[in-house]
């Protein structure tokens, strides 16, 4: 473009010579590394500021550990630890030094790949096949050890132990961007890990230290540490290290997150704590614990999501480019491989006789060469996978978080009073597998004159920027939420008491760029969600139309209650009748008339008569219902002004099963114990139904 | 339904019934409740529609229409409740052998429901029609029930009548006359002596003051009452026993509106929410003397006088109008639309204009001696 450019601009300007020529420019091109174009480029990867910087290095380093995790089959055990190096700066800096580790109990990394994982851009396990998982592309951690090297010369220390009773490799290395390859400064086989000096860190990492919660050696028989010194910022809010940990530990209940955040937080941020803590402190109380700082996101339950396949492309997925670039690898890897055979192998859901049938559409025997096929001969081959029926592509390659493990991590992290959750059946976009899962919280403590908070997550992965860029947000905007009984203006967020979860699951997550953030909106996509939505809206509808019944009858009974106890007496002083049994009797048609007000209800607002668990996809918790209105049943016998007896109707719940859980709940902000009690025993109940085995330490049993 | 028979048995006799039909009325919910049935109270409903107009009498009347009172309907649960209260203070007002007034009943039975912030009744207004409605489900007059309502109405005249065995005498009453009590039963009024010929019933105590200050009631040998309005029941049911025991024609002088129109329908005809009393209350001989529509003219009266009519007058005129028992007078007819072609009203003060006493001393005797009257 350049030489371009001045070439065309040259005769113009007569009087002065060419500035360049084609030779000179010649010897100023050549290749771009893609580490250089990153460090140019860093806010394509999420590295725009400072605090962001941070998320993004904690949110690549958790991302990987959890992967291996999953991939080695190890329940996750991850450590987050965030140094303030510089705790002695000035109120007004405006970015600091920190360390930031991230320690797993994943399967460790061989000594020879360390350099090329850590220290290359664009190398990695999971760009070149079709399986479900967080990373993608092989950019994330060599990038925040890029942006560490950058911003502060210090290169990355990496421990790892592939294997128990083994030594562990104590690496440090930076990365060398003009070469994308890295250089090891240092090392070294030592014999501890995890490293011991971060039990020592502060009071409160020594205390769960103690307790054999923080990092034991037990618990790390192999594993991975990283630490990056960087310059960011750590600040609480939308878009933290704290909400992100916290989102994450909502759709991975099978790990457990120990944070440890930085001793200091600068000054200048405290208002805008503040106000987060205030508008977001209802819907995220926290079912984690504190010990002096460090907080806990225990794990909820104890099996993996089941392990995802690789699959092989799907026929419609493919573009014709693709196809002839295909067919030319099945050539040179198989010499003179049949084309019968190329469909069904490098193809998922093409069987022998779709493939002869393909074959003959084509006009091919199905023994032609795969080699031998022209391009327009692929081209019909092309048009016949359009119009091709074939099963969608399998869907063992994804592990959806599915219903009830959605309702558990909803329950534990908002507040709210009716949850429903919906999980599609897998889709295809571009021949790629991808499944759409969506939740809803509704009432309870969440602010109600706010627009919803849209959660989203992608393979499980929080997304916490560009939400107005997203898919899913406009799926949000688009969904009838007004056929809901919600307030819905036009094109925005629906207004009320909502908290929305989207998670997509996919092979391959199509995001709008490198930093992953957003969801790219394909239609596919988009009318998943919608449609994922949409079943929830109305599970929320029918249970909002049927509560408003139930307010009605509930008031109609508070208006009979009341009376009742007027009438025995009068009924008493002038027939002589039994107050008592004259109350008893009219008390009992008053209930049989407002029957309804009694009802649990399900999604479709059938009656349901004891568990609501029972149910799919939706939990409700009766005593987040805000209290009807209106009087209380008096008691005959009592005196007028004595109070009246508490209402029962929330209490269905037999006590004993609640109770543990609740006392086993550390100290919280007081809430009245009622409502913890049943919340707790709806939870013990929603984790017994996730994951078929509830634990008691942990306050939220997660 | 009520007659007024009960002067002939004696209070104790007829306070047993009453008790008796409280005790029935009750009774029959408590062993519906006890049975599972749905409580409810059968109350003859007092409305335009269940009100019958018997022609040959001349009186409204009280059709068969009853309304049911369920308990278990939000409409009607809180009429119930308040319904089952007042009829246990009418019991107790019985068995204490004490009268109470309307105002006294709303407060014996307004209390803060047990457990809650709700009274039992809020106001009088809802507490005196469930009396109405209790007199008319129980078929007992009001002083049968003990409740009274307060004295409305005056009385002076050529008459000496005995008021619970104290003897009075209407011509010697002063300034302000003798105050109608709500009830003037046989049994606690006897008319002693009168020499009264008829009886100017006017509509308010001002006119009344007028005719009184005037003496008009010595010179014409009348008695002079007025009933603060709409009279109340007090007065209308006195009315009716001077026209039926003494004979005695009842001449009325109302405003020219629709309400004085009215109000001379309920004393002629009775009203629609006391249709159960008409034959006690009515007095189908009383007679229209003014004001009319054609006064203006005929007395030569001032712009000043004139009282646009509101578009409620009018819509009321018309409804008047198209009472049965008005539809078929073609003086009434006559009446009305001359008042509507005049497009205003007049009260009886409007005469003052003249004279201060040109309405006792001029256009009452000019009239009387014309008989130009409606009836």
């Amino acid at each position: 473009m350049a030489a371009k450019e001045a070439a065309t601009a040259e005769p113009r300007k007569k009087k002065t010579a060419p500035r360049v020529d084609a030779e000179a420019m010649a010897a100023r091109q050549r290749d771009i590394s893609v580490s250089e174009f990153f460090a140019k480029n860093r806010h394509l990867l999420g590295f725009d500021n400072p605090r962001k910087a941070m998320l993004t290095t904690i949110k690549e380093a958790v991302d990987n550990s959890l992967d291996a995790c999953e991939e080695a089959g190890i329940l996750p055990e991850i450590a987050v630890i965030v140094e303030d190096l510089e705790p002695n700066r000035p109120a007004t800096a405006k970015s600091s030094r920190y360390r930031v580790t991230v320690i797993d109990n994943g399967p460790g990394i061989v000594r020879k790949q360390v350099e090329n994982i850590f220290g290359r851009l664009l190398y990695g396990s999971k760009f070149h096949r079709l399986k479900m998982s967080r990373g993608q592309q092989g950019i994330g951690i060599s990038a925040a050890g890029m942006y560490g090297l950058i911003t502060t010369g210090r290169p990355m220390t990496i421990f790892t132990k592939p294997k128990a009773g083994q030594p562990t490799h104590h690496i440090e290395l930076a990365m060398n961007t003009k070469t994308n390859r890295a250089e090891v400064t240092f090392d070294k086989e030592v014999k501890e890990f995890p490293p011991v000096r971060f039990r020592e860190l502060s009071s409160g990492t020594r205390a769960l230290a103690e307790q054999g919660g923080f990092l034991t050696s037990e618990e790390f028989p192999t594993g991975t540490s990283v630490s990056i010194e960087l310059d960011g910022k750590y600040q609480r809010g939308r878009g933290s290290v704290d909400e992100f940990l916290e989102l994450t530990a909502i759709a991975n209940p099978h790990a457990r997150i120990v944070f440890v955040p930085p001793s200091r937080v600068t000054e200048d941020e405290e208002p805008d704590v503040l106000a987060v803590a205030e508008a977001g402190a209802a819907a995220k109380a926290k079912v984690t614990t504190e010990t002096n700082g460090v907080i806990v996101y225990p794990r909820g339950v104890q099996e993996l999501p089941p392990e995802t396949k690789e699959i092989q492309p799907h026929p419609k997925g493919i573009e014709l480019g693709i196809l002839l670039q295909m067919l030319k690898d099945y050539e040179l890897a198989e010499k003179g491989g049949t084309l019968y055979n190329f469909l069904q192998e490098r193809f998922c859901r093409v069987s022998a006789s779709t493939a002869s049938q393909m074959c003959e559409a084509i006009g091919v025997s199905s023994r032609a060469k795969a080699g031998d096929i022209e391009p327009p001969q692929a081209e019909k081959l092309y048009k016949v996978f359009q119009d091709a029926k074939l099963a969608p592509p399998p869907t063992d390659c994804l592990a959806p978080i599915g219903v009830r493990q959605l309702l558990a991590g909803m329950l534990k992290g908002v507040r709210a009073e009716f949850y429903s959750a919906s999980s599609r059946s897998a889709e295809v976009y571009r021949g790629r597998p991808f499944q759409i899962e969506a939740a809803i919280a509704f009432g309870g403590e969440l602010p109600g004159d706010e627009a919803a908070r849209v959660i989203r997550f992608a393979n499980r992965v929080p997304l916490l920027f560009q939400q107005s860029a997203c898919s899913s947000f406009k799926a949000v905007t688009e969904t009838p939420w007004k056929n809901y009984n919600l307030q819905h203006p036009r094109g925005g967020l629906p207004v009320g008491p909502l908290v929305i979860m989207i998670h997509m699951a996919s092979v391959w997550v199509p995001f709008t760029s490198e930093s992953k953030e957003a969801i790219a909106d394909y239609d596919e996509i988009r009318k998943e969600m919608k449609l994922a939505l949409m079943e929830c809206g109305r599970k929320l509808g029918t249970y909002l139309r049927k509560r408003q019944k139930m307010r009605r009858e509930g008031e109609r009974r508070d208006v009979f209650e009341r009376y009742i106890g007027e009438i025995s007496k009068a009924i008493n002083a002038i027939t002589g009748d039994d107050p008592k049994k004259i109350y008893a009797a009219l008390l009992e048609q008053a209930r049989a008339r407002t029957a309804v007000a009694d009802q649990v209800l399900d999604e479709d607002g059938k009656v349901v008569k004891d568990e609501p668990m029972d149910e799919e996809g939706v939990i409700v918790v009766p005593d987040a219902i805000a209290p009807i209105s209106g009087g209380l049943p008096p008691a005959v016998a009592a005196p007028p002004e004595a109070e009246p007896a508490k209402r029962t109707r929330g209490g269905k719940a037999p006590a004993g099963k609640g109770t543990k859980a609740a006392a086993d709940a550390p100290a919280r902000t007081a809430r009245p114990a009622k409502v913890d009690a049943a919340r707790e025993e709806l939870r013990a109940r929603a984790a017994k139904a996730a994951g078929r085995k509830a634990k008691p330490d942990g306050p939220g049993l997660f | 339904m009520a007659k007024g028979k009960q002067g002939t048995r004696s209070i104790k006799e007829r306070d047993a019934a009453t008790t008796q039909k409280i005790f029935d009325l009750v009774s029959r919910i408590a062993r519906n409740s006890l049975a599972g049935k749905e409580p409810k109270l059968d109350i003859p409903t007092r409305t335009k529609s269940n009100t019958i107009w018997n022609k040959k009498r001349g009186i409204l009347e009280m059709g068969d229409g009853v309304a049911e009172r369920p308990l278990f309907d939000l409409k009607t649960a809180k009429q119930f409740m308040q319904t089952m209260l007042h009829s246990s203070t009418i019991k107790d007002l019985i068995e204490a052998q004490k009268t109470s007034s309307l105002r006294g009943v709303f407060y014996k039975a307004k209390h803060t429901v047990a457990g809650t912030r709700e009274n039992t009744f809020d106001t009088q207004d809802e507490s005196d029609p469930i009396l109405e409605d209790l007199e008319v489900a129980l078929g007992a007059l009001r002083e049968e029930l003990h409740i009274f309502a307060e004295n409305r109405g005056s009385m002076v005249g050529n008459i000496t009548i005995v008021d619970k065995g104290d003897e009075i005498d209407c011509r010697r009453m002063g300034s302000g006359g003798y105050a109608l009590p709500s009830i003037v039963e046989p049994d606690v009024i006897q008319f002693k002596k009168c020499e009264a010929k008829f009886v100017l019933h006017v509509e308010k105590g001002t006119v009344w003051n007028r005719f009184n200050e005037d003496r008009f009631w010595e010179k014409h040998n009348c008695i002079l009452t007025h009933g603060a309005g709409q009279p109340p029941r007090g007065c209308r049911r006195l009315l009716q026993r001077l026209n039926q025991e003494l004979k005695l024609p009842i001449i009325c002088v109302l405003d020219c509106d629709p309400w004085g129109h009215y109000i001379y329908s309920v004393i002629k005809q009775g009203s629609i929410s006391l249709a159960f009393e008409s034959s006690r209350l009515a007095i189908p001989e009383a007679k229209f003397l003014g004001i009319r529509a054609k006064d203006f003219r005929e007395c030569g009266l001032d712009d000043a006088v004139k009282i646009d009519l509101t578009e409620n007058d009018i819509k009321r005129a018309k409804e008047i109008a198209a009472y049965p028992w008005f539809a078929g007078h073609r003086g009434w007819q006559k009446e009305i639309d001359a008042m509507l072609a005049n497009g205003f009203k007049m009260e009886v003060e409007s005469l003052i204009t003249k004279d201060i006493s040109y309405v006792s001393e001029t256009y009452v005797p000019e009239r009387l001696k014309r008989k130009d009257w409606l009836d």
